[in-house]
């Protein structure tokens, strides 16, 4: 597999060095040019930008949109992001998969603010699989993670709109032979007020479809714009509400074979051996595979496959499966952090500083592994008919899974037709840094040797037990304060294993020995102490991880967050006024954020008898946020979050209505999992939990009450996807702190009996 | 053995193994596929139907027990608190990757046909099986009061 | 059930994995000595009548602390779950009636049969009547000498002794409690055996335990 990506896409050292060469190939074709691309990518903060990556074939296709965008008939294609029938309709290709962080409503509104359309006229679809056309330009592939959406499009579908928008122009002029500076646009209608004349985009179309795009279209300044910045209805709401949304499960094409599958029961244990006779004698079952993954069972309902996943009768070779527990796991990692691993950040004398202070604090954090147990668990559908494979899925690294699908049918990706269908749910889940289970789908239906297309359908114990989890963690910190409460030293150590060693497109995030993966957040530590060090300890770790839901910052950001508050607490100080301190004058974004998030708080009064608030600070992907949360104690010794008050600067706030839902909704993630959630492995290895009754979810009279403050900004957008999550653990635990004397530092802060 | 029931008021028919979860009869052999799976044990909701007007979770229901029965699911859903429970929705925008949402929609109609005006106890008690990872519990409860509102009017 | 015949055949070669599912089932065996009711007849040679009426009700607690018996007996609005008794969950009240509130009724995910799960072992349980036992009927967390007393108050248990025995010895939802569904241990011994106990123990004055 790893050699299929590296021919296809360059390493990310390289994807860096080309995103500076200058390249004029692309320019001609309208919102596609590469200076486009590098003005969009410039825009974004420069932390996050890995590289600009346009495949020469991609250059050598330059003019080829129109040809993957096949518009309807008399229809008018001005590019490969937009389709805009004769019915008026303005169809976005979002390349971005729409997995509930609202993409699909946040590209239409960039597309629809530069064409002047009318919302209502506006529809979204996935775009096709082409990492080429629908390159994400922060990772070099086409996928969608890191909260970088709206960041990584931003310029380049206003671009594309605004192309759009001044060829239905020069149309409405040759049509009425007058000045196309005469003409205006506005809210779907192209008018020339002079002569009382207008047309609706759709019979524009054809005569729009004849012009060549602009090379540099204008673009709004801010002050122009309708729509970024206003309330839009969510293009997805009615089909949400009303059952009609398709997810990869409601497929059903003509022949379907349904396939469930079973996984070995510790990870890296194998198939010693199977009878399958009781499986093949249930009704319905198709027929029992040995796959790479495991045993497939195959049926002609979901039940029969079911049922016959029941009826295996198996034994595992457990020789190379991992057997530790998560406890001796987590003691293994204590030794780790007792010495200074790899240096991620490294200011002053912290050795010395520690030494010689008055008074020295030490604090261990234990995070344990997360499920990110999406609603819609993994599923594909896979045809392989003809020699051409067809595959059907939520996918949120298209290019990775075209290169799986490709490894293991052993064809070229031009015999790949993938089709991103919206998602269930993912929070990191379905971004597989080798495109494990799209690989895993191909080989379940390459191993059926039928023409027939088969859906692997998981279970939620599959998805529970499946691996892939938030890494466990431990972290040990030091900090030292002098006689005038001053924090004089800070030291931080991290034991993690890194996810992304060893995969193809994703090595590249290790840079100097460091996994910024694995330690991000606690490296860009804003406050202003100048003895102060981070150190990684990359773990081996037989447990299969990945990201989730803000990455490295769901540790990182409530270790520095709970310690720093429990250290202001100790030196007497403010846990705002304290913080604001140590900002000082350098972060003027995280005060911002801190202050307003203080101010809506007050706002609502002081905390009634019986609760207790704790604020935290956090910045992830580019975007700052600040939470407040008021805790009581439910009676029983467990929290119960009343409410959570929440500051976020994400830039310019694209769709205000969605960062205040992705705001709500990544507070009750991040509260559901500090609060309830750990998998935990048993002495001999074997995941303890396997469905929401041990893995327990957030349920809605657990939900806090939560009021979002989006800070007014003209700084280019960031994500929203993820920056919400990290703060809201802290938070409750600092106010839980305050309210019981309690301090929690093992997660989670209410365990289940599993 | 036939086992007969009403789908959204039409009387069908089917000859699945009477242990078939009604889950699977639903969307597996008459295609209605607004009714998700989510868990398989009765924990998240997402496979809510009405079973003779109430709430029921289809995973856990084997075909035999509805024979005879009536089953609504989200795409035959209406009647005046339908209306207003899936226009709240739409209202401020509930959903966000939105799989588990019919569901929800399901629970949330049955409690306003028993609760016109139910407090966020009623909220609480009625919707608290219907689990969203999305954590849209905030709007949920909002398009419920808010649903109930329109519904007095 | 043939599924547990199954695994206690493969048992050691599973080996851990299904220790999980099968945690009830193991519990099981582990404890034979709860599982087993003594008859009415064990207890013949106690002559004392008094005391072998507080024999009597002590055997048939084997019974009623049972966590089959007890989840169902909540001291709190909330039914329990499991050997662990751990609050249900999902959230569940028992609202008017005892059947849970509306939206959210016992009979929304439990139907009148137990119900395997199609996706793991355990099973999901049901009854026709499926609801909890009402507040002035809890016995968690009460002593025998509290449940016994509370048995015998007719304003708490609305039945009579001959009722109670009835209730005991034939009421189906009771019987429930020796045929769980898979992944459940049944309470000890037969409900004919607990029928026959209290019927013995009404016989021999129902004195109640001290304490």
């Amino acid at each position: 597999m790893t050699d299929i990506f590296n021919e296809r896409v360059p390493s990310l050292e390289a994807v860096a060095k080309t995103a500076l060469e200058p390249s004029p190939e692309r320019a001609g074709d309208g919102g596609l040019s590469r200076r486009g691309f590098l003005q969009g990518s410039a825009a974004v903060a420069a932390g996050l930008i890995i590289g600009v990556y346009l495949p020469p074939r991609a250059r050598a296709q330059s003019g080829a949109a129109a040809v993957i965008n096949d518009p309807t008939p008399g229809g008018f294609a001005p590019n490969a992001f937009i389709r805009i029938a004769p019915d008026d309709t303005v169809t976005v290709m979002v390349k971005h998969i729409e997995m509930g962080q609202g993409p699909t409503t946040g590209l239409s509104t960039l597309v629809a603010e530069e064409m002047d359309a009318d919302w209502s006229q506006m529809r979204a679809e996935m775009a096709p699989a082409e990492t080429e056309t629908y390159v994400n330009t922060i990772f070099g592939l086409m996928g969608t993670g890191g909260s970088t959406a709206i960041a990584n499009s931003y310029q380049q579908m206003r671009k594309a709109g605004a192309a759009a928008r001044a060829m239905l122009v020069q149309a409405a002029a040759n049509r009425w032979k007058v000045d196309a500076s005469e003409i205006t646009v506005a809210k779907g209608t192209v008018s020339h007020a002079a002569s009382n004349r207008s047309a609706s985009f759709g019979e524009l179309a054809a005569e729009a479809a004849k012009l060549e795009a602009p090379a540099e279209p204008r673009l709004k300044s801010p002050d122009q714009f309708t729509l970024i910045g206003a309330h839009v209805a969510k293009l997805d709401s009615r089909d949400k509400s009303t059952g009609q949304q398709r997810f990869t499960l409601d497929l059903y094409p003509d022949d379907l074979v349904t396939a469930t599958i079973l996984h070995p029961p510790q990870f890296g244990a194998t198939v010693a051996s199977v009878n399958d006779k009781p499986a093949r004698a249930v009704k319905g079952v198709i027929d029992v595979k040995m796959v790479p993954a495991g045993v497939a069972i195959y049926a002609e309902n979901t039940y029969a496959a079911l049922k016959g996943r029941e009826a295996l009768e198996m034994t595992w070779n457990s020789d190379n499966a991992e057997k530790r527990s998560s406890a001796e796991m987590e003691a293994d990692y204590l030794k780790a952090v007792q010495s200074h691993g790899v240096s991620a950040r490294n200011d002053g004398d912290v050795e010395k500083s520690l030494a010689a202070a008055e008074s020295v604090f030490e604090q261990t954090f234990y995070f344990p592994f997360l499920a990110h147990a999406p609603m819609e668990m993994l599923d594909a559908v896979v045809q392989y008919k003809d020699g051409q494979v067809t595959a059907w899925l939520g996918s949120q690294l298209q290019t990775l899974d075209l290169g799986a699908l490709a490894q293991v049918f052993g064809v070229g990706e031009d015999k790949i037709t993938l089709h991103t269908l919206f998602a269930g749910g993912s929070f990191g889940r379905r971004a597989q840094p080798g495109g494990e289970f799209a690989a895993e789908a191909a080989e379940v239906a390459k191993a059926l040797g039928s023409d027939r297309p088969v859906k692997l359908m998981w279970t939620r114990e599959n998805d529970i037990r499946g691996g892939r989890y938030r890494p466990l963690a431990v972290h040990r910190l030091r900090g030292a304060l002098d006689q005038d409460g001053n924090i004089t030293a800070w030291d931080h150590q991290i034991a993690v294993q890194s996810f992304v060693k060893g995969t193809a497109g994703f090595e590249g995030m290790i840079q100097d020995g460091i996994d910024s993966t694995a330690i991000e957040g606690s490296r860009e530590l804003p406050y202003a102490i100048l003895n102060q060090r981070v150190g990684q300890h990359l773990m081996d770790n037989g447990v299969s991880t990945l990201w989730w839901r803000s990455v490295g910052h769901t540790h990182t950001g409530y270790a520095t967050e709970a310690f720093i508050d429990e250290l202001l607490e100790k030196a007497g100080k403010d846990p705002i006024e304290g913080r604001l301190a140590l900002l000082g004058n350098q972060y003027p974004r995280h005060r911002a954020v801190l202050e307003k998030v203080a101010q809506i708080a007050n706002a609502s009064g002081q905390a009634p008898a019986g609760r207790q608030r704790g604020v935290a600070l956090h910045k992830s992907f580019n975007t700052y946020v600040a939470e407040i949360a008021e805790v009581s104690d439910n009676g029983d010794g467990t929290p119960r979050v009343h409410k959570v008050w929440c500051a976020v600067d994400c830039g310019v706030a694209v769709n205000p209505d969605i960062i205040r839902a992705q705001m709500e909704g990544g507070i009750g993630f991040g509260a559901g999992a500090i609060l309830y959630d750990a998998i935990t492995l048993t002495e001999d290895g074997y995941v303890k939990q396997a469905n929401f009754d041990t893995y327990p979810s957030l349920r809605i009279h657990e939900m806090p009450e939560v009021e979002v403050a989006v800070m007014a900004s003209t700084e280019a957008p960031t994500g929203v996807g993820e920056p919400g999550v990290p703060p809201v653990g802290p938070a409750i635990a600092n106010a839980w702190r305050r309210l019981t004397g309690q301090r929690v530092n093992r997660l989670p802060l209410v365990p289940s009996e599993a | 053995m036939t086992i007969t029931f009403k789908l959204n008021g039409k009387s069908v028919s089917t000859g699945v193994e009477p242990d078939t979860p009604l889950l699977w009869v639903i969307r597996d052999d008459f295609r209605l596929t607004g009714t998700k799976f989510g868990c398989g044990i009765a924990q998240c909701g997402a496979c809510t139907v009405h079973l003779n007007g109430m709430p029921r979770r289809s995973c856990v229901t084997p075909i035999s027990q509805v024979n005879g029965g009536s089953v609504t699911t989200i795409e035959g859903l209406d009647g005046k608190e339908a209306q207003a429970v899936q226009d709240a929705w739409i209202a401020i925008d509930v959903p966000q990757c939105g799989y588990c949402q019919s569901g929800q929609v399901m629970s949330a109609v049955a409690l306003l046909r028993e609760v016109p005006k139910p407090t966020d106890t009623d909220i609480d008690q009625a919707m608290a099986g219907n689990i969203c990872r999305c954590a849209t519990y905030v709007r949920i409860r909002k398009a419920i009061h808010n649903a109930a509102d329109t519904l007095e009017d | 059930m043939k599924r547990i015949l199954f695994y206690a055949v493969c048992a050691a070669l599973l080996a851990v994995a299904m220790a999980f599912a099968l945690g009830p089932a193991i519990a099981q065996s582990a404890s034979a000595e709860a599982k087993s009711l003594k008859s009415p007849a064990d207890f013949d040679s106690i002559n004392n009548l008094k005391e072998r009426s507080v024999a009597l009700f002590n055997e048939m607690g084997k019974v009623l602390k049972h966590p089959r018996c007890v989840n169902c007996h909540p001291r709190g609005d909330s039914p329990l779950q499991g050997m662990e008794q751990q609050v249900h969950q999902p959230l569940v009240v028992r609202g008017m009636g005892n059947i849970g509130a509306p939206g959210m009724r016992c009979m929304t995910c439990h139907g009148p049969e137990n119900v395997p799960y199609s996706t793991q072992e355990g099973s999901i349980p049901g009854h026709p009547k499926w609801h909890l036992a009402p507040p002035e009927q809890a016995w968690e967390g009460k002593s025998l000498a509290a449940i016994c007393q509370q048995l015998k108050d007719q304003d708490r248990s609305h039945k009579t002794l001959a009722e109670l025995q009835k209730h005991n010895a034939t009421d189906t939802l009771v019987g429930w409690g020796w045929h769980p569904g898979e992944g459940r241990q049944p309470a000890p011994g037969t409900q004919k055996i607990f029928g026959d106990l209290t019927q013995a123990w009404i016989d021999s004055g129902a004195h109640c335990p001290q304490g």
